[in-house]
């Protein structure tokens, strides 16, 4: 679960990022999170990973406070999240099977456990065939396939999907949300940051918008309360 | 650490290793340059320690003592003369045996002296020639010792030249040891700049700081290692053919050289902790600008 109470973030450069942001995201939701550049989406983001702490009000991640969480307690919540960028961002000289055997490597898990669910995980994205395939020798489609798998590998409570289809045409885009879609109702907590209209309006799922570092609006069944 | 990640770490830190080799080539060069440079200076030094120590061995501060003071009292100040500090060790020599050695060191003209024209005397070593003054001083505070000799200059000599080669090998050391510091920090740097993609990846995916510092920390080892063993056996070679060629040329004996087979250990020890130190410490210095996210 993602609880934001009261949030305020102001970076040290002067620019106040997030201005009283509260919402709640429930075990097992699927939403969007839309809002134009420099609206605030990205510190969110970077709050719900860790990465930034918030400034006031109260962020819970999973069971973790994010106000007063110690920093080695970081990669303990970051293991609960899965995150998916726009820019894949994959290791460009590790195979697909090794990008996403890195993840649970790096958890610790034992080989026999990778061995058996890497190919799981893979078939699960449609990528079974191309283990043994580089980064650059994909599709940005099925690149994100392989992020979405990397994201998926230790079995997270909530994915956060970064403006996941940037970089696709329409006709990926749709089958990457399709596939986040699956594994919301296989219980993993979805939420997708987009500025993409079209996106958003082909799925019937909650939307909170976000500008000017404000809640818009937070409801479900479309792309509303702000237009782009 | 678990044992399944060791292969990993030791996978990762090669890889790192083999993917910089102009870094890590030149990260062990300076290594290697540095330790020979700084084992040189103190084998220098510790050759100057032992041609001084055989100074000192045979700079001999004499205790005269007092002419109306009878041998076997005069002997018995040998107590008095011990409890000085800084005397190493203190041998009598009566006035008979004085008056015989001078006579055989001079021309016959002298040997119608009579002994009773010397003093008994005892014949003092130091433990420090730096201390000789104050020693000095000391001694002619014993009553019953009358006169004191002793070759200031040579002891002042000495201590000079040991101690500028001390302070020259210090400043070295220490010098060497910073240059050795940033450049395997600057080596490790420059993979982990190559690397900051996938360690931002790594961050996000959940990996602790010591997952991530690792690979690193152990490329670091690897090249401070390579480099104190490279050196090591580079002094060694070096100091031998220096050694033997200086036997050979100059046999005389006014010095003689330590060999190099007595100081190999606490050489290849410290060679090893230095190598050790400049490679994790440096490559822990790299690394830690990254691992604050």
């Amino acid at each position: 679960m993602v609880q934001f109470v009261n949030v305020f973030k102001a970076y040290e450069n002067g620019i106040k990022a997030l201005k009283d942001v509260s919402f709640t995201l429930e075990d097992g939701e699927f939403a969007f999170l839309v809002g134009p550049s420099g609206s605030g989406k990205s510190t969110i983001i970077k709050l719900i990973t860790g990465e930034i702490m918030p400034t006031a009000g109260k962020v819970s991640v999973n069971g973790f406070d994010l106000d007063t969480i110690k920093r080695r307690k970081l990669p303990k919540l970051r293991r609960t999240v899965g995150v998916i960028f726009q820019d894949f961002r994959l290791i460009e000289n590790k195979s697909v099977y090794e990008n996403v055997a890195f993840a649970m490597r790096i958890v610790g898990a034992s080989n026999k456990e990778i061995k058996q669910r890497v190919p799981y995980v893979l078939g699960l994205v449609g990528l079974e065939s191309k283990e043994k395939f580089k980064p650059n020798e994909l599709s940005g489609g099925e690149q994100q396939r392989v992020a979405v798998a990397r994201a998926l590998i230790n079995n997270p409570t909530l994915i956060i999907a970064d403006e996941p289809t940037g970089n696709l045409d329409p006709a990926r885009s749709l089958e990457i949300l399709m596939l986040l879609e699956k594994i919301n109702e296989l219980g993993t907590t979805m939420l997708v940051v987009t500025h993409e209209k079209d996106v958003v309006n082909q799925f019937s799922k909650r939307v909170i918008a976000i500008d000017g570092g404000k809640v818009l609006s937070d409801g479900l069944g479309g792309y509303y309360g702000y237009e782009a | 650490m678990k044992l399944n990640r060791i292969g990993y770490y030791i996978k990762e830190g090669l890889t790192g290793l083999v993917k910089h080799g102009f870094m890590s080539f030149a990260s062990v060069f300076i290594i290697v340059a540095c330790l020979l440079i700084m084992g040189s200076f103190s084998l220098l030094a510790l050759n100057v320690n032992a041609i001084i120590k055989d100074f000192e061995d045979e700079n001999v501060v004499l205790a005269f003592i007092d002419e109306d003071i009878p041998e076997q009292q005069a002997r018995a100040l040998e107590s008095q003369i011990l409890s000085v500090p800084n005397v190493a060790s203190a041998e009598f020599i009566s006035r008979e045996e004085a008056y015989e050695s001078f006579i055989s060191k001079s021309e016959e003209k002298y040997a119608d002296l009579d002994a009773s024209v010397l003093r008994h005397r005892f014949a003092v070593y130091l433990d420090d020639v730096a201390l000789t003054a104050q020693t000095q001083q000391d001694l002619r505070n014993i009553p019953g010792v009358a006169e004191i000799t002793a070759n200031l200059s040579i002891a002042r000599g000495i201590v000079t030249v040991r101690n500028v080669v001390s302070a020259v090998s210090m400043v070295l050391v220490v010098i060497l040891l910073i240059i050795s510091f940033f450049i395997m920090s600057n080596t490790i740097k420059l993979a982990t700049v190559d690397r900051r993609e996938e360690i931002g990846i790594m961050k996000v995916v959940g990996a602790t700081n010591a997952f991530i510092r690792w690979p690193f920390v152990l490329e670091g080892f690897i090249l401070g290692i390579a480099g104190a063993l490279i050196a090591f056996v580079a002094l060694w070679a070096l100091y031998t053919f220096i050694a033997g060629e200086i036997v050979k040329n100059y046999t005389s004996t006014l010095f003689s050289i330590i060999p190099f087979s007595s100081v190999q250990i606490p050489i290849l020890v410290i060679f090893l902790v230095i190598g050790f130190a400049v490679g994790v410490l440096g490559s822990s210095f790299a690394i830690k600008n990254y691992l604050k996210v």
